[in-house]
Formats: C-alpha cells, sequence, structure tokens
C-alpha cells in the first residue's frame, strides 16, 4: 500500500509539473510573441495542455473521492469555454480589421 | 447577434448549469467555500452571459428592470428583519440563536442560510442592475457590422 501510494504520488506529481511546464511555456508565448495571433496560439497551448495535465495531477492526487467529479466537471466547463473564448477573441480581432502579417519574404 | 453560432450554442448550453453552481455555492457555503456573496455574482453571471450573447431584451423579459431592483431592496430587507426578529425574541441583532426556540445549533443554521440568502438576492440584484445600466448605452459597434 505504501508502494502504491508512493507511485500515485510519482505521476500526479508528474502530471503537475508537467502542466506548470506547460503553463509557463505559454505565459512566455503570450508575453515575446511579437503580434496578436502568435500570442493566441501560445495561449492555446495553455488552455489545451496546461490546465488539463494540472487537472488529471489533481485527480490522481485526489483518488476516487468527491473531490475528483468536481474536478472532472471543472474540465468538462473548460473544455466548453476555453475554445470558445479563444473563438471569441480571434472572431472579434478578425471582424475588426487585424490579419496575420504575410511578410517573411524568402531571398 | 446572428453572427455568433458558436457563443449562442455554448452559451445555452451553460446557462442552466452555471445557475445550478450557482445555487450549490449559496447553499453549501456553511460547509464549503462559497456563500452568498460569491453565489449571488455567479448568478448574476448567468443573466449577464444570456443578455450579452443574446440581447438583452431578451435578459429584460426574465428579469425586468423594476424586479431587479426590488430585488436588490428585498435582499437587505431580509438580512436587517432576520437581525430584528431576534430583538423580538429578546436577543441582541443578528443573533440567529434566537430563531429557533428549541435548539440553538438549528437556529444558527437558519440564521446563516436566511442571512446568506438576503446576501445573494442583493448581490445578484446589483450586479445586474449594473449590467443594465452600461448595457442600455446605445454601442459603437451594431450587430450588421458583425
Amino acid at each position: 500500500m505504501q508502494n502504491l501510494n508512493f507511485l500515485f504520488d510519482i505521476i500526479s506529481w508528474t502530471l503537475l509539473l508537467a502542466g506548470s511546464f506547460f503553463i509557463i511555456i505559454g505565459s512566455f508565448g503570450i508575453y515575446r510573441f511579437p503580434e496578436f495571433w502568435s500570442r493566441l496560439q501560445a495561449s492555446s497551448v495553455i488552455d489545451s495542455l496546461g490546465l488539463y495535465l494540472i487537472l488529471l495531477g489533481l485527480g490522481v492526487q485526489s483518488g476516487f473521492t468527491f473531490v475528483t467529479v468536481k474536478l472532472i466537471i471543472i474540465g468538462l466547463f473548460l473544455f466548453l469555454t476555453g475554445p470558445t473564448s479563444t473563438h471569441a477573441l480571434a472572431n472579434a480581432a478578425f471582424i475588426s480589421g487585424l490579419r496575420p502579417e504575410e511578410k517573411l519574404e524568402t531571398n | 447577434m446572428k453572427h455568433h453560432l458558436i457563443l449562442r450554442v455554448i452559451t445555452k448550453l451553460l446557462v442552466g448549469p452555471i445557475m445550478l453552481f450557482a445555487f450549490y455555492v449559496q447553499f453549501h457555503g456553511d460547509y464549503s467555500p462559497g456563500g452568498g456573496f460569491q453565489a449571488g455574482v455567479i448568478m448574476a453571471v448567468g443573466i449577464i452571459i444570456y443578455g450579452i450573447v443574446f440581447d438583452m431584451e431578451h435578459a429584460k423579459k426574465v428579469l425586468p428592470a423594476w424586479f431587479v431592483h426590488k430585488m436588490l431592496a428585498f435582499g437587505v430587507l431580509l438580512y436587517t428583519f432576520t437581525g430584528v426578529i431576534s430583538f423580538f425574541r429578546g436577543k441582541n441583532f443578528l443573533d440567529y440563536s434566537a430563531l429557533s426556540p428549541h435548539s440553538a445549533i438549528h437556529g444558527q443554521h437558519y440564521g446563516i442560510l436566511i442571512i446568506e440568502l438576503g446576501v445573494g438576492i442583493t448581490v445578484s440584484g446589483v450586479m445586474i442592475a449594473i449590467y443594465y445600466a452600461f448595457g442600455s448605452r446605445t454601442s459603437e459597434i451594431n450587430d450588421a457590422e458583425w
């Protein structure tokens, strides 16, 4: 039983650290990328990988309890709202006339 | 708002669960994180997101502005009269144990529930009233331009 707990700890902390890693990468992307569309793409790293890995890690940490059910509900909520908010943001930018720059001429 | 198909579908899906979650936060406020303030804001968010994505006129059909203003006052009155009831039972203002003559613990429980209900009603009323007040201004981008 002790070993099993240790195994769960290893799994959950690996997931949590991986999730934190992706969130940090996404934050750096939002901060460092030059213009709107690439920043949006960087933020999708947080939306798609970071949050779910963290939720999964917390779920493994809490075991089969009511907390896990709540985490699953949070995951479903994020699954619906994350892409929707990104869509709304991109849509508003596109409608108001912001376009991806097409420079990058190859010599 | 014919343009925002995705937003409309997701909003239809989420308004119900958001309100359910508001009630959960409201009535579990004494056991888990939550309470009247949070529940009121979440409940107001349910109405406000409906008003933003569909039309504010549709939201006003559900909760007219006069009703929101009454709600806002009713919550405060509920809070105050719960306190005043304790006066008539010979206790201090907002001493919940006066609410149940047999068991002080039950009285405390009822008191917390009623007070939090009052807070929740007032907070959601204030949030929706602020949204109505700001949203009633004419928008800079009209719907045809989307």
